[in-house]
């Protein structure tokens, strides 16, 4: 089969371009640990609120600077522990967000952050992320849930 | 080996003409609906007009989804594949032509079901149709018609194919005809999966014959089709880029093997990869999710492959005419023919488009765009641009040349209009989209102000954006059926090819290795068990208890 010599270096160049993407990406991923959210730990989605973690939901200082929040989202709310739907984390926190569904699958999406991940019946999704920057940050859902699904909001604080 | 191009038969036969006009007119009685939605749901999301009470935001976007994402694709691209499978073959035999009607009529009782239970409000649940929310079973029914009736028409895609090479032992294919092939067989082997998702898990459970469901195998096997779906879509543009375009411009086909060896990589590396949809999903270990990025990644050499085909046909044809110098070329070409200027556009959509896919892809950065507006914008430029506006550019000579018209002048400044139209409604449209989303904006969303924080009410002017683009395509969405009503039924009569580019003369002979069939289904077949088996032995045995049906619109 006849290439061009042309075409011969430029697949040459994108695949060397594509191949040394995919090692920085599997370095980060696996040497720096840098994974998707989540892996595997699952619950019954009947019975959330008698599991351990989501018996009270919300904010809990469990180190220096450290945090675990817990998040149980329905339709078409999370319940973050509080009336006002507002939680206030300290800024520069290390917190380690757990959250799952009782009903249909759900997103959690802290808009302008890294924290994006998808709810789903049975399974706990967690995720950890440090708040460097002081402001308020809005909690979304973007994974389509039914007829609230764009009313489903809390808002994190950062406060100094 | 010696090409039979020459033999062939320029022309759709009659009856097989009809066949594939029945799939045109639905796939532009859906186009017309599902882009008057789409005005609906930019409208809506400017928080100044509201739906009436009866019609709620999410029919409208299920609709929208279902209509143009399923229904326009899946029709066209059968009617096109039908069309290119019998211009280069020769023609389909009555049994095939009657199983290619078989399969139409139950596509199409499939989306009339669908459809009315969308509109009675009993299917609002997406194009995706992700569990536990629990649709009416007539909505997965028709659903699963649909899909067995495409099966009907890609084995007529495929076993004409075969007839092809036992008739004529010894020729090469025709280009067109393996590319078809190609898709078909994609299409057949990644729609296994959505098929048992909906007929063993999805239609019981909806029935009330099981009481739950496994929410994460149904969305595995959806992604598992959902991939190759996007793939079905856009090798058919493809079809029109390798082996039909070269003709439009008065020149030749680029290189015969490598179109052959870009389709078989597509075949091969387009449905192992649907892990890259589910990223941030809870139940699937983080090392087969980085397996099949890997995978996915692959396809960047066949699309890199086919950018440097394609501007090297233009260039090819630019200095036959004696253009001069670097981009000489680019004044060579027949800039006022719609049928180029449509296809082109959105070839140079899809550069952007492939660049943002690559950013979905991958392992950690999909995460600041998963779910977000980002993706809406992302797949609005390759299969609403990239991929549409190939379909128009084969409109404007596939429905003369079937109807036995032609396209007037007045038609193709018509086109030229449309292509313009299309392209500025889509990059204000698609552009809004893309930023918005990396401000965190969610897709599928109806107007919202949240808790009015300035983060989420900071969306507002992309939001306005979305909807002057969106104005602007439904605009072009009417010129497009005015245009197809016109080459349907009203045009002037008169001769139109269906044009089939040839050979460049000095071009080296294609290995036959591009027509061993079972070589590129065995490695597909591996590479998907290697992809998916232990993963999916790992969902289903560390499932969690199944979900109940919802119903929560």
């Amino acid at each position: 089969m006849n290439m061009h010599k042309y075409e011969k270096v430029w697949i040459l160049i994108g695949s060397a371009t594509l191949l040394f993407f995919l090692i920085v990406v599997g370095v980060s991923a696996f040497y720096m640990g840098n994974q998707p959210p989540s892996c595997a730990v699952t619950l019954d989605p009947e019975k959330v609120r008698e599991h351990q973690l989501f018996k009270e939901p919300g904010l809990t200082e469990i180190g220096d600077n450290e945090y675990q929040l817990t998040v149980v989202a329905s339709a078409f709310d999370y319940d973050v522990g509080t009336d006002d739907k507002v939680v206030q984390i300290p800024v520069g926190a290390t917190v380690h967000i757990s959250a799952t569904t009782t009903d249909v699958i759900h997103g959690f999406e802290i808009a302008g952050t890294n924290a994006n991940m998808m709810l789903e019946p049975g399974y706990i999704s967690t995720y950890t992320n440090t708040f460097d920057k002081p402001g308020t940050y809005t909690l979304v859902c973007n994974e389509y849930c039914g007829v609230g699904h764009h009313l489903m909001y809390a808002t994190i604080e950062v406060v100094e | 080996m010696k090409t039979a191009a020459q033999s062939l038969l320029k022309k759709v036969p009659a009856k097989d003409a009809k066949l594939v006009m029945a799939h045109m007119y639905v796939a532009f009685a859906a186009l017309a609906i599902g882009a008057t939605m789409g005005l609906l749901q930019v409208l809506e999301r400017t928080g100044s007009f509201q739906l009436p009470s009866w019609l709620g935001y999410y029919q409208v976007l299920t609709v929208h989804g279902v209509i143009l994402g399923l229904v326009l694709t899946t029709f066209f691209i059968i009617g096109f594949m039908f069309a290119a499978q019998s211009v280069t073959t020769g023609g389909y035999s009555n049994k095939e032509r009657t199983a290619g009607w078989i399969g139409f009529i139950m596509m199409l009782v499939g989306t009339i079901a669908a459809a009315i239970m969308i509109l009675l409000n009993e299917a609002t649940v997406l194009y995706t149709f992700y569990v536990p929310l629990q649709a009416h079973a007539v909505f997965y029914i028709g659903l699963a018609l649909v899909i067995a009736g495409s099966w009907f028409a890609v084995w007529v895609i495929v076993l004409r194919h075969f007839r092809f090479r036992k008739e004529n032992p010894g020729v090469r294919t025709p280009l067109l005809s393996y590319m078809a092939t190609v898709n078909s067989l994609m299409w057949q082997i990644a729609t296994i999966g959505v098929a048992y998702s909906t007929i063993v898990h999805i239609i019981p459970w909806s029935l009330g014959l099981t009481e739950t469901v496994d929410v994460l195998l149904t969305r595995t096997l959806f992604w598992y089709f959902g991939h190759p779906l996007v793939y079905f879509w856009l090798l058919p543009a493809y079809m029109m880029w390798y082996a039909i375009l070269p003709k439009i411009i008065g020149g030749k086909i680029f290189s015969d093997s490598l179109a052959r060896l870009a389709f078989a990589l597509f075949l091969i590396f387009s449905i192992p990869v649907g892990f890259h949809h589910q990223l941030t999903e809870p139940g699937i270990d983080p090392f087969w999710k980085y397996l099949q990025v890997v995978l996915t990644m692959v396809v960047v050499v066949p699309s890199l492959m086919t950018a440097f085909t394609l501007f090297a046909t233009f260039e090819q044809r630019g200095r036959e005419l004696g253009a001069k110098g670097l981009f000489g070329w680019l004044k060579k070409m027949p800039w006022n023919d719609a049928r180029f200027l449509a296809p082109f556009v959105g070839m140079l959509f899809f550069i952007p488009g492939g660049a943002g896919g690559i950013v979905n892809t991958s392992h950690q950065l999909n995460q600041v765009v998963h779910n977000t507006l980002w993706v809406t914008g992302h797949f609005h430029l390759t299969v609403a641009t990239a991929v549409m506006l190939t379909f128009f550019g084969i409109t404007y000579w596939l429905v003369p040349s079937l109807t036995g018209r032609v396209l007037t002048p007045v038609m193709n400044r018509m086109g030229i209009l449309q292509t313009i139209l299309w392209g500025t409604g889509m990059l204000i449209m698609s552009g809004a989209m893309h930023w918005q989303g990396l401000l965190g904006g969610p897709r599928r969303s109806a107007y919202s102000e949240y808790a009015g924080n300035a983060d989420t009410l900071a969306w507002g002017p992309y939001q306005i954006a979305q909807a002057i683009g969106g104005s602007i395509l439904f605009l072009g969405m009417i010129v497009m059926i005015i245009i197809f009503i016109n080459l349907a039924f009203f045009a002037p009569k008169g001769e139109t090819e269906f044009p089939v580019a040839e050979d460049h003369p000095n071009a080296a002979p294609t290995p036959a290795i591009f027509e061993n069939w079972k070589l590129w289904i065995g490695i597909t077949a591996a590479l998907i068990l290697f992809a998916y088996t232990i993963p999916i032995i790992d969902i289903i045995q560390n499932a969690p208890p199944g979900a109940k049906g919802f119903k929560l619109w």
